[in-house]
């Protein structure tokens, strides 16, 4: 069995992803460190948010993604109702010409929270319009269900709070939205090291979105080379069938033949 | 007439387009939406489209985030 070679495409909406890290550009303190993290992290898929043009900013981190070749997922970040974000998924439809939103609909900036409420409303007119919508939601097994019945192309659940780098703070509902989805579960939110993004995988997620742990991380570089490797170690793991836990110990080298 | 462009109160001649509002914001030849009134303005229709008194228009950009 040869498993370097093995391809295992993600899938989403009939697009195909070689890399099952996709990444966020916020946080990080300059263009130059954010293409060499996006570079290091292998990602073919990136966030960024829409906001009013600024006529003083220099460099876009549109350049920077097309130099790196990896693609574009606009975010809502900041929306508080469906309203703003229906209108914020628009406005990125028309200014990057993607029909894929990363829908972010939030309930109070001290949690960032999402609001399900919101969100659903949200989510079904970007579905009705036409959008791939990959919606950041909450661990709640029921709303990520929601969701995926709207049509939403993926369910993205938050590990912990946004940039809060607490990582998974319940497995099990993460496991149990793994269990019932018929579409991609990708962990976004909370990642803060790359054991947080292996375990991710070994849960059964289909891939993981991070920004700040690598972008506010001292070596950004070094922090996404190494949600690389977790990344594809855990989706191994989770490939490979782990071993149960045992309460005991169970010896790996026989007793017979021991030298008395 | 008075409109206001990205929050900020703005004096411009009658019948200015919103293609010549948002040049002055933005020389980018892409990668910028416009919505007016909450409502998206493609770009194809950016020339023909006139700005009315008290209209609110909003220029966006993609920026780091998420």
């Amino acid at each position: 069995m040869t498993v370097q070679n093995e391809t295992d495409p993600l899938e989403i909406a009939g697009e195909r992803l070689d890399s099952r890290l996709i990444m966020g550009t916020g946080g990080a303190p300059s263009m130059a460190v954010l293409r060499e993290a996006l570079v290091a992290s292998g990602t073919e898929l990136t966030t960024v948010a829409m906001r009013r043009v600024d006529p003083s900013a220099r460099g876009s981190v549109l350049d920077v993604l097309r130099e790196c070749g990896v693609r574009v997922l606009p975010n809502t970040a900041g929306c508080f109702t469906a309203g703003e974000a229906v209108l914020t998924a628009k406005l990125a439809r028309e200014a990057l010409g993607t029909d894929w939103v990363k829908l972010e609909v939030i309930a109070d900036e001290r949690t960032l929270l999402p609001d399900p409420i919101e969100l659903v409303e949200a989510a079904e007119q970007l579905v009705d319009d036409g959008f791939t919508v990959l919606p950041y939601t909450s661990d709640d097994p029921v709303l990520a269900r929601r969701l995926e019945r709207i049509g939403c192309a993926a369910v993205m659940p938050l590990g912990s709070p946004i940039g809060s780098g607490l990582g998974i703070r319940n497995p099990h509902n993460i496991a149990l939205i793994v269990e019932q989805a018929g579409v991609p579960v990708i962990l976004d939110a909370g990642i803060g090291t790359a054991s947080d993004a292996a375990l991710a995988m070994e849960l059964g997620c289909d891939a993981v979105l991070l920004a700040t742990a690598v972008t506010r991380a001292q070596s950004p570089a070094r922090m996404a080379a190494a949600m690389r490797h977790a990344v594809e170690a855990g989706r191994l793991a989770r490939q490979a069938g782990r071993i149960p836990r045992r309460h005991h110990a169970q010896a790996s080298s026989p007793f017979e033949g021991l030298a008395t | 007439m008075k409109v206001i462009v990205n929050g900020e109160p703005r004096e411009v001649p009658e019948g200015t387009s919103v293609a010549q509002a948002v040049a002055t914001v933005s020389a980018a030849g892409s990668g910028v939406a416009a919505a007016l009134n909450d409502e998206v303005v493609r770009r194809s229709a950016w020339d023909d489209t006139p700005l009315r008194e008290a209209d609110r228009l909003e220029v966006l950009t993609a920026v780091q985030g998420g």
